[in-house]
């Protein structure tokens, strides 16, 4: 899961990470009267959205007094950002952060990542802040420090020390930059992160060592024992096909397609895109129904399906194992007769219950087309589709 | 002979009790598997199915010189259970259970490091040697007897490849599901080495997906290493950047991961891969042909 940065700043504050003082704002109103809160010279007023690569956009600009602060604000609300990270539809600005400026004296790359090479956290830093690390591992991949940590003990002083001096913290700071690096593992292991990326960390003119930027991703198997982080989710955010999938515990990934696809497994859903694809296709969405699907999720299942224009035709690629091939063909009939299917539907079943489905969909007098492997299946909706 | 397991491997179900569990135990002991004793807390001296339930993993193992485990406890308890089998010292533990929190399985790791027990999975449908032991969640019917080992992240795409397979009239000597988590127990080249020391298996399908470099680095070791021929499948060529595709491991992130560039090693390495999921089969008995042991593999 996902959060925004001044949400991210909330959590690090709490584990003692510095962080500049800073407020969120809905409004343009909102967003000045912060700044007057906030009481200092110079404000940045940065655009919320859940995506990298806002400043280029014109997501982030430095107010020089509250008159500039209230135009950028004004700027940015509502504002459409494409970043690389957006896909080129981009995404609305709703929430802005205001916070105090800082005068910077350099940029760092600190984050927190699991490692599955070694099946560990890595802390990884690097000189070059403010700059994306994918590209300071290609260009230059001496820049970047590495330490592996043992979850017995956590992240120890020596490595955070050995990383500090290693990209070139002032010496003065170096002890600042330890706690910070200490408050950030703590925060991960704590909040169970999948990532945490401060990108840039500065060290300012008045000695202070503070994350300027911050990026928390939350493993999504651990947030049944986080309750606050899930008070951060803002659905707005998100696809709304995707919430209500995961309603129905259902995985699905919304796609540029016309085939929608239910398939029983990730791995098979994602071949199953993989052999659309190989036969001419566009899959409309990855959708893995899960093993313990009832006939009630199946039909779940296709209403998502259906309710994405785009599909002009479904393929169901089933490989039973715990799920029952007669559950699908129920719910798949159910599905079908309650939405009145008016695109054509490829089915493919095979394994537990077999012949008691592909019977269940022959008695239901529905024109669905049978397929008898996943590769004769792609290749009648491809040609169905058209 | 066969890989991890066989038809004296004695099975413990932690967590026979839950509904899942139970309708697996079902299958398992009528597959064949000798199931010996269930475990859930509080639920010792009752028995399910015809298995007597116990406490403890200890005293599972005591009383009935169980030597496996498989895993159905739900995924916040699933760590424990994990840390309590390889406390048992069992041989082997396989975890069918699926979203375990991640740094929970980076504990896990850390803890098994010079244990004696294997970990398969978590996330995974088990091990099966056919005709003799199931361990897991696969469908048993599909599977034949014979001399192909699978390895394979993904359990569907195992079961399509296992079919495959025996409608060809290819039997198997293990197929082993690693599963699709970031951290997991057994890897592929661990179920590779063992494929390669066992007499019986003749030759290895490896099924991979998108995220990580696990194929990439299995490749490698095939290269050095295997004696017997290996064909692969990677799952995901269209998967989007940066979007999860149901396994918490199927990511592609920072331009790494991608099918194409896995696919580029393995045929490097000198790994045949099928074109489409449907060609695993054909591929496979291709490269059987190419050297010679077709008709040694081919068991019905």
């Amino acid at each position: 899961m996902n959060i925004h940065e001044y949400q991210g700043k909330e959590i690090l504050r709490n584990y003692g990470v510095s962080v500049p003082n800073g407020r969120v704002a809905f409004t343009v109103e909102e967003a000045v009267e912060a700044a007057k809160e906030l009481g200092t010279e110079v404000v940045v007023v940065k655009a919320q959205i859940h995506a990298g690569g806002r400043g280029k956009a014109g997501g982030v600009k430095v107010a020089k007094n509250l008159d500039e602060a209230r135009t950028y604000a004004t700027e940015i609300l509502g504002k459409t950002l494409v970043t690389h990270q957006t896909g080129p539809e981009g995404k609305e600005v709703k929430r802005l952060l205001i916070e105090e400026g800082c005068d910077i004296k350099k940029e760092y790359y600190i984050g927190l990542v699991l490692d599955r090479a070694t099946s560990r956290v890595v802390l990884m830093a690097s000189e070059e802040g403010g700059t994306e690390i994918e590209e300071v591992a290609e260009k230059t991949p001496e820049k970047i420090f590495k330490e592996v940590i043992d979850p017995v003990v956590g992240l120890t002083g020596y490595q955070a020390r050995r990383i500090a001096f290693n990209i070139n913290i002032p010496k003065e700071l170096v002890n600042k930059a330890v706690k910070f690096m200490t408050g950030l593992y703590t925060a991960f292991v704590e909040k169970d992160c999948s990532i945490a990326e401060i990108n840039p960390l500065v060290v300012t003119g008045d000695g202070n060592v503070m994350a300027l930027d911050a990026k928390l991703n939350f493993d999504s198997n651990a947030l049944y024992r986080h309750k606050d982080i899930l008070e951060y989710r803002d659905l707005e955010e998100e696809d709304p096909k995707e919430i209500e999938a995961s309603k129905y515990d259902l995985s699905y990934i919304s796609l540029d397609g016309n085939i929608g696809c239910m398939v029983n497994g990730a791995g098979l859903a994602m071949a199953t895109m993989d052999i659309i694809k190989h036969y001419g296709g566009d899959p409309a969405n990855f959708l893995d129904v899960g093993g313990g699907a009832t006939a009630e999720k199946v039909t779940e299942a296709f209403k998502i399906i259906l309710s994405d224009k785009n599909v002009k035709g479904i393929f169901v690629n089933i490989f039973g194992g715990i799920m029952k091939c007669d559950i699908i063909a129920t719910g798949v009939v159910e599905a079908a007769k309650q939405l009145g299917l008016e695109v054509p539907l490829v089915v493919r079943l095979e394994g537990t219950n077999v012949d008691l489905g592909k019977q269940i969909l022959k008695e239901s007098g529905l024109n669905i087309t049978p397929a008898e492997s996943m590769a004769d299946g792609a290749q009648k909706i491809v040609e169905l589709v058209g | 002979m066969s890989v991890f397991i066989n038809k004296d491997t004695k099975v413990i179900v932690q967590g026979i009790t839950g509904s899942t569990a139970l309708f697996h135990t079902k299958q398992m002991l009528e597959y064949g598997t000798k199931i010996v004793a269930g475990v859930t807390p509080g639920k010792g001296g009752t028995e399910v199915e015809g298995v007597p339930v116990f406490n403890t993993v200890q005293d599972a193992v005591e009383a009935t010189g169980a030597n496996a485990s498989v895993i159905y406890v739900p995924a916040p308890f699933a760590a424990d259970a994990i840390l309590e089998a390889v406390d048992a010292e069992l041989d082997i533990a396989i975890c069918i259970t699926e979203h375990i929190p991640v740094l929970d399985m980076v504990k896990v790791k850390r803890y098994m490091e010079g244990k004696k027990t294997r970990l398969v999975g978590p996330n995974c449908p088990g091990v099966i040697t056919p005709d003799e032991c199931k361990i897991g969640i696969m469908p048993g019917y599909i599977h034949t007897k014979g001399h192909v080992g699978v390895v394979s992240r993904s359990g569907t795409l195992t079961y399509e490849a296992v079919h495959q397979l025996s409608q060809a009239g290819i039997g198997q000597s293990t197929a082993v599901g690693i599963g699709g988590d970031p951290v997991n127990g057994t890897n592929f080249i661990d179920v590779l080495k063992a494929f390669n020391d066992d007499p019986e298996t003749y030759a290895v399908i490896m099924i991979g997906e998108i995220g990580g470099t696990a194929e990439e680095e299995a490749a490698e070791w095939v290269k050095a290493n295997m004696t017997k021929p290996v064909v692969g499948f990677i799952g995901g060529r269209t998967a989007p950047p940066g979007k999860r595709m149901g396994h918490a491991g199927a990511i592609i992130s920072g331009g790494k991961g991608t099918a194409d560039e896995k696919i580029r090693v393995l045929n490097e390495c000198g790994i045949k891969v099928a074109d489409t999921p449907s060609v695993m089969g054909e591929t496979l008995i291709s490269v059987l042909k190419e050297k010679g042991i077709y008709d040694q593999c081919k068991t019905h």
